[in-house]
């Protein structure tokens, strides 16, 4: 057992966990954030995609105790209160989901995207999605969400 | 101050209701549900794919801390039984964890009950089995002729059924050959191909998962599954528990995908209910991606020797389809009538005057194969759509042309097709020759020959579908085929409907409220549809086969209609108006020709719940429910285009254009309509290019993770072309046939013709899929395919 100390959403989390517990289980299992994720075990599908320390990260390839000291943000702490992340009205706007299942993941993937690339070219958001899966979409109104977020300046 | 006026909304691109709580990571899907005192399962699997059980020795897992019990398949037995199948057809003992014998790698052996997964998964593989190995059979027509291997005693030669013909269902009869013997001998030219539609795995995004809770002291059960159907969910689990099904509440939550994968009882789900019950304990069980590549169902595994016989002219006289159906080590829910799917869809969209189909479904140590998004459709169309193209490439004649020549004309529906389809309505030359324009087929023809020139292997596919929705009706359903509405207009005017067909992603809280709010002339926010959940939901079927707007819509169209009559008689009462002269709009009710003779509908609702002078014959209250039994499937149609290109050095196939045509009738909501063809493409395109379920000669999966299975990423598409034209259906009072497997269906043998027309100059005439970039590389490299 180790103890961590976790900065999630801007609250300070504190916790003896088990050093193989991922993180991915420390956010869903003891801080009831289970609006992140898990859709396989080999880091491809991207559901589990959360922020840390301000960048996307598969968090079922983290381990809790890497995370310690980090500042985490999930889906749950994107929005500014009751004003959603331009990147989830997008997706709101242009019908980017269906089931919802990946979409967490990927907005938190887009969120880095937009960072890094504030006027992506559509080829740009394609490439940009590979460490995402989404199996109801075929992807197209996931392009064109980011393309709205983009649009309203969400990554300046 | 005048109300505004509500626009009409079934039509228009609503966004999604459901959308505000998933975007933001407060949906609520199975592996979300916590109970106190939960447990959770993992189950030992068997890593051979066949063999006989010498021995369990679970005392290590048992010494694991955390760890409540561990049952073997043996002892599940003993309160457990066997397996049911939803189809009339024989089946073999099955059980949810096997005793004896183990027929394919992931079958379950024994469950452990721990603390938490982690601990659960330890215990789990601390279970040691040791096995006597049995030869193993993978290749189905190699396991039709008994060896090396027969997986099921009763079960000569792994025949699971037939070889059944076409049109018969369930008992074989005596079929005339006459006429399509001399549809062959009249023949000017006969095609001929083998070809493999592959295996293929659902994967929806969220795995399979189920909390079952027993609560002894209520005597009743309550179950969460990633489900699409939970009322047959119930009915299954109360008769697998000896509950009754008034016992037994089943919850499909947010279900994160489905497929088809999702329609089935799976044994990880009975096991959790049996144990819950046993112990008085909630049990949780969440599939891992591994698991789910081992032993969620997959999906197609079908070959076809085809033959089609034509004129010179281009007419097609007869068709030929011998088919061999691989589905696996056991039959599940409908397992062995879904390939009959492709035997009954066999004349697609073709006027053919002689067919003869067969069938033979056979078993090997496999994964159970059973409905995946099309369920037999695409394999059938797969199938045709192949060999017309290669009848049009032997008589030098436009792909598009020879599949005109054969249409079934728009006049002549219903129209029964040789394999005992009736289709209720099309228009087949209309979706083509839009299709052509939108695509601007004659300027890509020109576009592919200067990229040849160029040296460029460039390729055109064009595929013509037709295919059945709508499921029901109830004589083609065991569970029967109607779907169930009951729409409620509360005290305050606001409106509650429920419907049976359970979403998994379809946007029925979304399309159900604009059908509703414009049938009542309310605004969509007064309205709330319920779903899956039998406690809430009280009669339903579920969501696969296309059917939750054709049958599901229907029925809650239905429910609207009745809640709304007796709704105008106590507005009538109250406007001392005669009710059939009632106008609902605009959350008012007025009497037509004096709009100022009205009450707004949150006072006649209010009325109705407290009618100081009952009207004459009425009860208080707005509830009222509807059942609809569709008289026939639906059957929409389309024609896809796709353009593509193979790397004349590397063999790699790369889409660079795709052109989607479908007619699903009237569409509520053209934005939900083109998501769902959109992500039926994917998934068709994805069969095509780059997903194949493989294994090896002993039995052993190859694709057991995202790492060998490739799922399509946002990359591999170019931005898709949709339109659509409009034949509504007959069948039901909506006009709407379905729309969720037509782009499964009608992509995948576009893309497969465009790679084989790509490769012409090289004589080939049919590449089998997936398009790996070896076998191309092979066919430009003088090889076979």
């Amino acid at each position: 057992m180790a103890r961590v100390s976790i900065t999630v959403n801007g609250r300070k989390r504190s916790a003896e966990v088990e050093t193989r517990l991922l993180l991915v289980h420390f956010l869903r299992e003891q801080l009831n954030l289970t609006g992140t994720h898990v859709g396989c075990d080999t880091s491809q599908c991207g559901a589990c995609t959360v922020l840390v320390d301000g960048r996307s990260a598969k968090s079922c390839t983290v381990f809790a105790v890497q995370a310690d000291g980090a500042e985490v943000t999930t889906i749950e702490g994107l929005a500014d209160g009751d004003r959603l992340h331009p990147l989830q009205e997008g997706f709101w706007e242009e019908h980017g989901l269906q089931c919802g299942y990946c979409t967490p993941g990927m907005i938190m993937s887009a969120v880095t995207l937009l960072h890094d690339n504030p006027a992506p070219t559509e080829q740009q958001i394609r490439d940009g999605l590979d460490g995402n899966l989404c199996r109801c979409t075929g992807y197209q109104h996931i392009v064109n969400a980011i393309q709205h977020a983009a649009a309203s300046g969400s990554g300046r | 101050m005048a109300s505004p006026v509500l626009p009409k909304l079934v039509g228009q691109r609503v966004k999604r209701r459901e959308d505000p709580r998933l975007i933001q990571g407060r949906g609520t899907y199975v592996d979300d549900v916590k109970i106190t005192g939960m447990q959770h399962l993992a189950f030992k699997r068997s890593d051979i794919a066949h063999g006989r059980i010498r021995s369990i020795d679970t005392s290590a897992a048992e010494a694991v801390d955390g760890v409540e019990a561990v049952f073997t398949g043996a002892q599940i037995a003993e309160f457990l039984g066997p397996m049911p199948i939803g189809t009339p057809f024989p089946s073999p003992d099955h059980r949810a964890v096997a005793s004896d014998v183990v027929r394919y790698v992931g079958e379950p052996v024994a469950v452990v009950v721990a603390r938490d997964r982690y601990v659960a998964r330890d215990a789990a593989d601390a279970v040691t089995i040791e096995y006597d190995p049995l030869p193993v059979v993978v290749d189905p027509e190699q396991a039709l002729t008994g060896q090396p291997a027969v997986l099921h005693a009763d079960f000569p030669n792994n025949a699971a059924v037939g070889p059944l013909p076409s049109g018969t269902g369930a008992s074989p009869k005596a079929v005339d050959d006459t006429a399509i013997d001399q549809a062959f001998a009249e023949a000017d030219v006969v095609v001929s191909q083998r070809m493999v539609n592959h295996r293929l795995a659902p994967t929806s995004i969220e795995p399979r998962g189920v909390v079952a809770h027993y609560e002894p002291g209520k005597d009743a059960m309550t179950i969460w599954s990633s489900t699409q159907n939970p009322h047959i969910l119930r009915t299954f689990i109360a008769a697998l528990t000896g509950l009754g099904q008034d016992q037994v509440r089943a919850i499909a939550p947010e279900v994160g995908g489905g497929f088809g994968s999702k329609i089935n009882i799976y044994g990880e789900e009975y096991v959790a209910a049996a144990l819950s019950k046993r112990l008085g304990l909630p049990l949780k069980w969440v599939e891992d991606r591994s698991e789910a590549f081992l032993c969620t169902i997959h999906g197609r595994d079908i070959l076809a020797y085809v033959d089609l016989a034509a004129r010179r002219d281009g007419t097609v006289l007869g068709l030929k389809l011998r088919l061999v159906a691989d589905i696996g080590a056991y039959n599940m829910l409908l397992t062995a009538a879904i390939p009959t799917l492709t035997m009954t869809m066999a004349s697609n969209v073709y006027a053919i005057p002689a067919i003869r189909a067969t069938l033979t479904e056979v078993f090997t140590n496999k994964t159970p194969t059973d409905a995946y998004r099309g369920a037999g459709r695409p394999e059938a169309i797969y199938f045709v759509e192949r060999a017309m193209d290669m009848l049009a490439r032997e008589l030098g004649v436009d792909p598009a042309e020879v599949r005109r020549r054969n249409f079934i004309p728009s006049d002549r529906f219903p129209f029964k097709t040789q394999t005992g389809a009736v289709y209720d309505s099309g228009d087949y030359a209309k979706a083509l020759d839009r299709a052509l324009e939108k695509a601007g087929w004659e300027g890509l023809k020109a576009e592919r020959d200067a990229a040849r020139a160029e040296g460029r292997l460039v390729g055109l596919g064009l595929s013509m579908y037709v295919e059945v929705c709508g499921v029901g009706p109830s004589s083609g359903l065991p569970t029967g085929g109607w779907e169930h509405s009951q729409v409620t207009v509360e005290r305050d005017g606001r409106v509650s409907a429920t419907t049976g067909a359970s979403p998994h992603g379809q946007g029925n809280e979304t399309t159900f409220a604009q059908m509703l709010a414009d049938q009542l002339g309310i605004p969509m926010e007064h309205v709330r549809i319920h779903h899956g959940d039998t406690g809430v939901v009280k009669q339903g079927i579920g969501t696969f086969g296309s059917r939750s707007q054709a049958v599901g819509g229907a029925a809650l169209h239905l429910a609207g209609g009745k809640v709304k009559k007796k709704m105008a008689k106590f507005a009538a009462a109250l406007l001392e108006a005669h009710e059939g002269d009632l106008v609902f709009e605009n959350g008012t009710i007025s009497v037509k020709g004096s709009p100022s003779s009205a009450k707004s509908f949150a006072d006649v609702a209010g009325y109705a719940y407290r009618p100081v002078k009952l009207p004459e014959g009425l009860e208080p209250g707005l509830s009222e429910e509807a059942f609809f039994e569709p008289s026939n499937n639906t059957y929409p149609f389309g024609c896809h285009i796709a353009m593509l290109e193979v790397d004349r050095d590397t063999g790699e196939p790369r889409l660079l254009k795709m052109v989607a045509v479908d007619d699903a009738g009237h569409l509520i909501n053209p934005l939900i309509v083109e998501g769902q063809i959109h992500g039926g493409l994917a998934q068709g395109i994805g069969q095509a290019l780059i997903e194949e379920v493989a294994y090896s000669d002993d039995g052993q999966p190859l694709t057991g993770s995202f790492m060998d299975y490739a799922i399509p990423r946002a990359s591999d598409f170019p931005r898709f072309e949709l339109e659509s034209t409009v034949t509504p259906t007959p069948v039901n009072p909506l006009g709407a046939k379905g729309v969720g497997e037509a782009g499964t269906i009608g992509s995948t043998p576009c893309i497969v013709s465009a790679a084989v027309d790509a490769l012409s100059g090289f004589g080939v005439r049919h590449v089998d899929m997936m398009l790996r970039p070896e076998r191309l590389w092979r066919v430009i490299n003088g090889g076979q395919a």
